[in-house]
């Protein structure tokens, strides 16, 4: 993983495994206090107390297609590489909560990367699913909410291509707007 | 040189109309509506192309968000009437990223290695007429199962 935004990307189809219909994927950065976190929540099945002490160890996963599962265990490792830290907190039945923390100012922190690209993609996708994405920096905050946006364009669904690729434009140009650190703008975002 | 101008020139193109709240959102889709009528794809699985790009840790890491980025546009560029969505590890961690496409009445198959040059090819050939390419996973394959 190259990005901060492709790790999210992978910890987000864990929601989706977990049955999960609404996650929501936080990310606050602070210069002053030289923190980075990224919290990825969701209402999904949630994780097995037996599981949940050893589920950024490698060599744990519930699938049984194969016997690894790398995701918690990358995004661990890149934040302790940066400083920070993971923590997992997790309620079978109601959901989980991952919160990823780095040093703003660490050499070895991640850019976050195609962000606006991997929030359109996981639209596109998952149709039926409420994203929520929420951006603060010091100098504001953004948030973005697929059933907010559905209910504003009194719409079903936003799986249609201009309208991702213009929502696209619409949270680049928010988060230019509070001065995100570390996004790569995909002009052509789809 | 002339093309860093024409970039710049691009982007003051699109600064006229920036979108940035969900009034601006709105207020362009009724321009479009007024226009030309936006197309409702009728999502009936059983008559358009299916695409199902595996999205684990193996394939983002590979480059399968591209690869479907890629799918997502130029299907639609192409006029296919196609869904693509996104699935888990199908176990085939070695030749990622994997897609599985499953044409109207056929079987599922499934690519592997798929760089946007294959996805192109694929696009062209087995899409379009039905002629395999390379990259197929050749195993006994029923359509992934997402209960895992």
């Amino acid at each position: 993983m190259k990005t901060l935004s492709l790790n999210i990307l992978d910890i987000v189809q864990n929601s989706l495994r977990a049955k999960a219909d609404e996650i929501s994927i936080e990310i606050n950065e602070s210069v002053p206090e030289d923190s980075y976190q990224i919290m990825i929540r969701d209402n999904g099945t949630g994780i097995p107390e037996e599981i949940l002490a050893r589920v950024t160890d490698p060599f744990v996963t519930t699938r049984t297609k194969r016997k690894m599962g790398l995701g918690l265990a990358l995004l661990k490792y890149h934040a302790e590489l940066a400083g920070g830290d993971l923590k997992i907190e997790s309620e079978t039945g109601k959901g989980t909560e991952i919160k990823a923390t780095f040093l703003y100012s660490h050499i070895d922190r991640q850019p976050l990367g195609d962000i606006v690209g991997v929030i359109v993609l996981l639209l596109a996708a998952n149709p039926g699913i409420n994203f929520v994405y929420q951006h603060s920096t010091e100098s504001g905050k953004y948030r973005f909410s697929s059933v907010e946006t559905k209910d504003y364009l009194e719409l079903e669904t936003l799986n249609e291509r201009n309208l991702l690729s213009d929502i696209g434009g619409m949270i680049s140009e928010n988060l230019k707007g509070i001065g995100a650190s570390g996004i790569v703008y995909n002009e052509k975002v789809l | 040189m002339g093309n860093a101008k024409k970039q710049k020139l691009n982007l003051t193109d699109k600064s006229m109309s920036k979108i940035t709240s969900l009034a601006d959102l709105k207020k362009k889709r009724e321009e479009l509506k007024s226009g030309l009528d936006i197309r409702t794809k009728a999502l009936d699985p059983e008559n358009i192309v299916q695409v199902k790009v595996a999205m684990a840790t193996c394939g983002i890491a590979s480059g399968a968000k591209t690869v479907m980025e890629f799918f997502l546009e130029q299907l639609d560029r192409r006029n296919i009437a196609a869904v693509v969505t996104q699935t888990g590890c199908m176990g085939y961690c070695y030749a990622e990223p994997t897609i599985e496409v499953k044409l109207p009445g056929q079987d599922p198959v499934v690519f592997g290695f798929v760089d946007l040059k294959r996805a192109d090819q694929i696009i062209e050939k087995y899409i379009k007429t039905g002629e395999l390419v390379d990259g197929i996973i050749p195993v006994n394959y029923q359509i992934i199962d997402l209960k895992e």
